[in-house]
């Protein structure tokens, strides 16, 4: 077979995928005929490729080969290894909320004693009663612009709208302060290899506050899978959301994951990524201003080795003044693995005042480990204060020689470095449970390291 | 057996040859000072002798308690009791240094098979040899080093001597950049830590330290050599003559 067949091959087969189970997918109405042209959207464009600037470190038509089939409804033997594999990742007073293989788990999952002003539906009950989540339903906010629908922008979004199956839909009223944080837990258990398509949101009414977590996780003896994901998240106008994202993939998983946030005014929004799962695996974040005031404070860290390949890719839309965004990434990146950090920052015409910064710094610990960093500023304004730097090295060798020559062994100096250079990520994160949360998954990868 | 045996020496850091057939012994219980010029290889002796990767070894051998220290990785040289105390302490941002101390110490205790400190022990240890220094305790949750004056990098350097126990100790050029104040401090810290079961090499281009610090045997080194040795006085003696003379004879 040749290359052009092979890169025509998986959007073909992705073809027969949605043809042969577009009739078995949840919902009723105007759902399949708006799969149908999320479908169509996906297919003018094809999978993404590396002349696509915005994918150009991840090229899909080289790195997703095979399309597998839908992942099967979990049976008891598939519960029983997903609450294994949960009981090495709980965060502790989180409220679970629990998909196993794209399904959502019941059994698993904290539904008890839900708060007043809390409703979580799955997205499979929304669909089959005809209803669509897309951003632009307005159902929170008035402010978010229907032209940030990323249904019509981005492909893997629109295959995501076109084959989902399942998700939590979590809405919080107005005022709330949610105290206890919601852990949303994909576990893939696959007994055969599977394909999963989830989609999920998080609205947050006016002035409420709210910690999110998101997990990829995998049971033990998993089979090879793909996560296509999507997270939706509105917080309306003077709302907080503390939001965290930790992709523990199995290694030869393969996860694209989209996150489109809308903010309204005065809103803040610190949000974390850390990847170290997965054996190909993108995440992108689209982030709208859509009112003004608001506040984002975005990182992110991606550890990585063997032949990983790993991209987050942030998009901060300034489309309003008197905005503040943050972003600081961090790569560690070791063997032949790759990983891409993706920064746009636009500011549009009218957003002036705005504040962003941008850093993004990679550690790389082999001569053949890659990074590729790309802070773009896009700046249409003229009254704004915005930067960037971007750096990449190797550990530094009088730090390592001082800490070894105080006895610790060459692996666990690397990993006191290490810990370091991404602390400075992490400690953006503003919520003490989630920043502990969050070192023990950087400390999980590191002590599988040595 | 001698604790350090350095005998007839050769490195080359690059294609530049440093020490042309160095030789010293130590023995438990002695303070040396090595005084000598500027480029005279005293640094070069105790990064080798510590094992700072980049310098090539091309003839001689050191022995510590009669085993090859030039065979060892640096962390195994520290955990058998080998302490150099560096001239420029690094800063070490993102780690704070009583985690540091507690891994370092950890790691060397696991190497030599004996079990970690609990964390109580661990502490109150910590906390006495940091009084005796004058370290105040919040320079110890702040990153090694990081935003440490002169002073407080070298009195962090005996902190970690005093905790650490080796059994040789190696202090490079202790007094740069120092002021006479926390050279004192620094000193007493020192001979505090003297005893019959320890050695120590004190590295020195100026008599200064020796008023503090008082040795018992000192050796002049130039160009790659130890060129004479002899007892405290030679010390005096090099003060008063500088170091011109001894140049010439090597």
């Amino acid at each position: 077979m040749n290359v052009a067949a092979a890169k025509v091959g998986t959007r073909d087969a992705l073809g027969e995928a949605f043809a042969r189970t577009r009739d078995r997918l949840p919902g009723t109405g105007q759902v399949p005929q708006t799969r149908q042209l999320a479908f169509d959207s996906f297919v003018r464009r094809g999978l993404p490729h590396r002349r696509i600037e915005d994918w150009k470190y991840t090229d899909l038509r080289a790195l997703m080969r095979e399309v597998l089939p839908p992942a099967l409804a979990p049976n008891q033997t598939a519960f029983d290894a997903a609450a294994k594999a949960l009981a090495t990742h709980a965060i502790e007073g989180a409220r679970r909320l629990v998909l196993v293989d794209g399904y959502f788990a019941p059994q698993l999952s904290d539904l008890a004693n839900l708060e007043k002003g809390v409703r979580i539906r799955t997205l499979r009950e929304l669909l089959e009663s005809g209803a669509w989540p897309s951003l632009h339903r307005r159902t929170v906010t008035e402010v978010i612009n229907p032209k940030a629908d990323q249904d019509q922008s981005d492909p893997m979004i629109a295959l995501n709208a076109a084959m989902m199956t399942d998700g939590v839909m979590i809405e919080v009223a107005p005022g709330m302060r949610l105290a206890q944080p919601l852990h949303v837990v994909h576990v893939a258990t696959c007994a055969r290899p599977a394909a999963m398509f989830t989609r999920s949101a998080l609205r947050l009414g006016k002035a409420t506050t709210a910690t999110l977590i998101e997990s990829f996780i995998a049971a033990n003896d998993a089979a090879i899978y793909q996560v296509h994901h999507a997270m939706m998240l509105l917080v309306d106008a003077e709302a907080r959301l503390d939001h965290v994202r930790l992709a523990e993939d199995s290694r030869d998983a393969f996860n694209i994951s989209s996150a489109a946030v809308g903010l309204g005014p005065r809103a803040h929004f610190n949000t974390f990524a850390l990847t170290t799962g997965a054996g190909v695996s993108r995440y992108q974040m689209f982030v709208e201003f859509a009112g003004e005031g608001s506040r984002v404070e975005t990182s992110g860290v991606n550890l990585l080795n063997g032949r990983q390949h790993a991209d987050t890719t942030m998009f901060l839309d300034h489309a309003l003044p008197n905005c503040v965004s943050r972003e600081i990434f961090r790569a560690v990146v070791d063997d032949r693995a790759h990983s891409v950090f993706q920064g746009r920052i636009i500011v549009r015409p009218d957003a002036q005042k705005t504040d962003a910064k941008m850093m993004t710094r990679a550690l790389l610990l082999s001569d053949e480990a890659e990074a590729d960093n790309k802070p773009e500023l896009e700046i249409f304004a003229d009254d704004v204060t915005c930067g960037h730097g971007a750096t990449s090295g190797a550990l530094d060798e009088s730090l390592l020689f001082y800490l070894r020559a105080r006895g610790l062994p060459e692996k666990e100096a690397q990993a006191l470095l290490i810990q370091a250079f991404v602390g400075e990520a992490i400690e953006g994160i503003a919520n003490d449970e989630l920043r502990e949360a969050t070192m023990a998954a950087a400390q999980r990868w590191l002590e599988a390291r040595s | 057996m001698s604790l350090l045996e350095v005998k007839d020496l050769q490195v080359r850091v690059e294609d530049r040859e440093i020490l042309h057939g160095l030789s010293l012994v130590v023995n438990k219980g002695e303070l040396h000072a090595i005084m000598g010029p500027n480029g005279s290889g005293k640094s070069t002796l105790s990064h080798v002798i510590a094992g700072k990767p980049g310098y090539e070894v091309t003839g001689g051998h050191i022995l510590f308690n009669g085993a090859d220290l030039l065979e060892m990785e640096p962390d195994e040289r520290a955990a058998k009791g080998v302490f150099l105390a560096f001239q420029y302490p690094v800063e070490i941002p993102g780690v704070a240094t009583m985690n540091f101390l507690r891994t370092a110490l950890n790691a060397q205790r696991k190497a030599r098979g004996e079990s970690e400190y609990s964390t109580p022990d661990f502490l109150k240890k910590v906390r006495e040899v940091a009084k005796s220094l004058n370290i105040p305790q919040d320079m110890l949750r702040r990153g090694v080093n990081v935003g440490f004056s002169g002073g407080e990098k070298k009195r962090n350097e005996i902190l970690q001597m005093a905790l650490f126990e080796p059994a040789l100790c190696i202090l490079d050029e202790m007094d740069s950049g120092l002021d006479i104040d926390a050279l004192r401090i620094a000193a007493d810290g020192v001979n505090a830590l003297r005893s019959p079961d320890r050695a120590m090499v004190v590295i020195t281009h100026y008599q200064r330290l020796l008023n503090y610090i008082i040795p018992d045997f000192v050796h002049v080194m130039s160009k790659g050599r130890v060129v004479k040795s002899g007892g405290k006085e030679l010390a005096l003696e090099l003060e008063e003559s500088g170091y011109a003379k001894f140049e010439d004879a090597a």
